[in-house]
């Protein structure tokens, strides 16, 4: 396995918001291994964040099994699209069962979004309305499409985008991690360049701040990561903070490309 | 529950709820709303409902259909709106009784919208049952969690310009309407829209330069955010809050000093006629008016 932690920069953030008692959200960004994962819990009681705990901690560290002692060359697209399905599946099948068989945990579910960084491409996969941007030159580019009611309406020309922000039908997705037997995770992969900035956020970021401010954040702050992701929840906040909100900024801070990774290592030893 | 209460003249006539999936408005007297006045259309706009929100659609009416003086083509009614059909007003109002009785707890909590088989088969909690309205207006037949991915979802989301047709606007129940669950999400209709910017906006406030080469010049801080001096040297930023404004040091070694203190790495509030120097340039802030 790679170490990544010199190719990416990571900082994180989460917060309650300012109306709801607890936090349901869950992180774990691992630089080591190129990998940031984000959840968004719902289910009554303290049901949500053991939901997106168990998401989040079981992706983690399974991932990072299941990588150890692979030589970066095995590490294609398909497989890593494989890795996050597999264990978005495995965490859909924790979550499943803890729900059917506690009743405090009826019914919790979570959302999911997984980001792999591998050989200069990004594998992303994602369940529900969690989501994840890009900023590459200055730009803010949603790249995961939410699985929710409104995506759906405004995918059918029923609603603009810009009606969206004032629907009242917000909080439902149409998918989730945890609720069935079964989950299905989409995935794709995207090269990735030199400088780009990749945020997860649960909705309480997007939803509360507008995508033209979460670009202007981004493109202002992009020299201080951590800054940047606590003011992105500082904003949220600001503009009434109905949701738990939490982010996971990544910065491409060198090329990793498997080749000259391996060519770099080489010439490393020989010096 | 939302409704509508129609009026003429300042007179209240009377309230419709909008308890059907699609209220049609017009002159014919098969319309739900039907208003007998030459400048009502035949059929002149609907209010499709879908959980939590109400969309009005004026059907291609001669004279037109108006909400808050603006004429509109399609629009989500918000609480409170007032359509206009010719003389005749229509208010939307939200029932505040369902407001007071949802537990605030609830409000915008994320649940799951289900297609109707999979509802069916498990009722949850957390889960809300999906709408057969949802599917309906969609030109896919399939239900929701069938959504096909595209090669490239990065892409804006265009909105497909063909709305659909009022056939199949009509939603058709494809299932017994599914039992209501406690957490059930009409309730949020209640929730105000928050609109995502702050409560009270700051007064305008600007840097004025003191010293180098551009002494003399005037910024006005518009952004929420500005950033301030040389990327790679030393930069820091200034944010408008709620609270007001404050300083911090983004990128350098050296820290921005405020009335001749350096700061640390935490925000600092600003004040009327603070000086700040940055990257060698000594600045004023102020509050504008």
């Amino acid at each position: 396995m790679i170490n990544m932690s010199s190719f990416l920069e990571v900082a994180t953030a989460t917060h309650q918001g300012m109306v709801r008692s607890h936090n349901e959200d869950s992180i774990a960004a691992d630089a080591e291994a190129g990998l940031a994962v984000l959840a968004d819990g719902m289910g009554g009681y303290n049901a949500g964040e053991v939901a997106s705990g168990i998401a989040a901690e079981l992706i983690r560290v399974e991932m990072k099994k299941s990588l150890d002692g692979k030589s970066p060359r095995e590490l294609n697209a398909q497989y890593a699209e494989q890795l996050i399905t597999q264990h978005a599946k495995q965490a859909n099948e924790a979550i499943y069962h803890a729900s059917q068989s506690q009743p405090q945990y009826s019914g919790m579910g979570t959302t999911l979004v997984v980001a792999f960084w591998h050989d200069n491409q990004m594998s992303v996969g994602h369940v529900g309305d969690s989501r994840l941007y890009r900023l590459r030159g200055g730009t803010l580019e949603q790249i995961t499409r939410d699985h929710s009611l409104l995506q759906e309406q405004i995918d059918s020309g029923m609603i603009t985008k810009e009606q969206a922000r004032h629907s009242q039908n917000k909080n439902l997705v149409t998918r989730a991690v945890g609720i069935d037997p079964e989950v299905e995770t989409e995935v794709h992969t995207y090269p990735v360049q030199l400088g780009d900035i990749y945020l997860l956020c649960s909705d309480g970021l997007n939803d509360m701040v507008i995508d033209e401010d979460i670009q202007l954040t981004l493109a202002s702050l992009q020299a201080n990561l951590p800054l940047a992701a606590q003011q992105l929840v500082q904003q949220a906040c600001d503009n009434g903070g109905r949701d738990n909100v939490s982010v996971i900024l990544i910065r491409v801070a060198k090329d990793f490309s498997v080749r000259t990774g391996m060519l770099d290592r080489l010439k490393t030893w020989f010096r | 529950m939302a409704k509508i209460i129609l009026s003429l003249e300042g007179s209240v006539i009377r309230e419709i709820p909008l308890d059907k999936d699609r209220v049609t408005i017009g002159r014919k007297p098969q319309n739900d709303i039907q208003i007998e006045n030459l400048a009502v259309s035949g059929e002149h706009a609907c209010i499709v409902t879908i959980l939590a929100d109400s969309f009005l659609e004026d059907l291609g009416s001669t004279n037109g259909t108006l909400v808050n003086g603006n004429q509109v083509k399609k629009h989500i009614l918000q609480n409170n709106d007032v359509i206009e059909i010719g003389k005749y007003k229509m208010k939307y109002v939200i029932d505040a009784t369902a407001a007071a009785s949802a537990p605030a707890e609830d409000f915008e909590k994320t649940m799951v919208m289900r297609s109707p088989k999979a509802a069916a088969a498990a009722p949850k909690p957390a889960v809300a049952p999906a709408p057969p309205a949802a599917a309906a207006p969609a030109p896919k037949p399939a239900a929701p969690a069938l959504v096909p991915s595209p090669p490239k979802p990065a892409a804006a989301p265009a909105p497909t310009p063909p709305a659909p047709p009022k056939s199949t606007a009509a939603p058709v129940p494809t299932a017994p309407a599914p039992p209501k669950p406690a957490a059930a999400p009409a309730p949020a209709a209640a929730a105000p829209a928050k609109p995502a910017t702050p409560s009270e906006p700051q007064p305008l406030a600007a840097l004025q330069m003191l010293t180098g080469g551009n002494a003399g010049k005037e910024i006005e801080l518009t952004k929420n955010l500005t950033t301030l001096g040389k990327p790679g040297v030393q930069v820091a930023v200034i944010t408008r809050r709620p609270q007001g404004y404050f300083i911090t040091h983004v990128e350098g070694t050296t820290f921005p000093v405020v009335n001749g203190k350096a700061l640390d790495s935490q925000a600092r509030a600003l004040n009327d006629h603070d000086v700040i120097e940055l990257a060698g340039v000594k600045m004023e802030f102020f509050l504008k008016k």
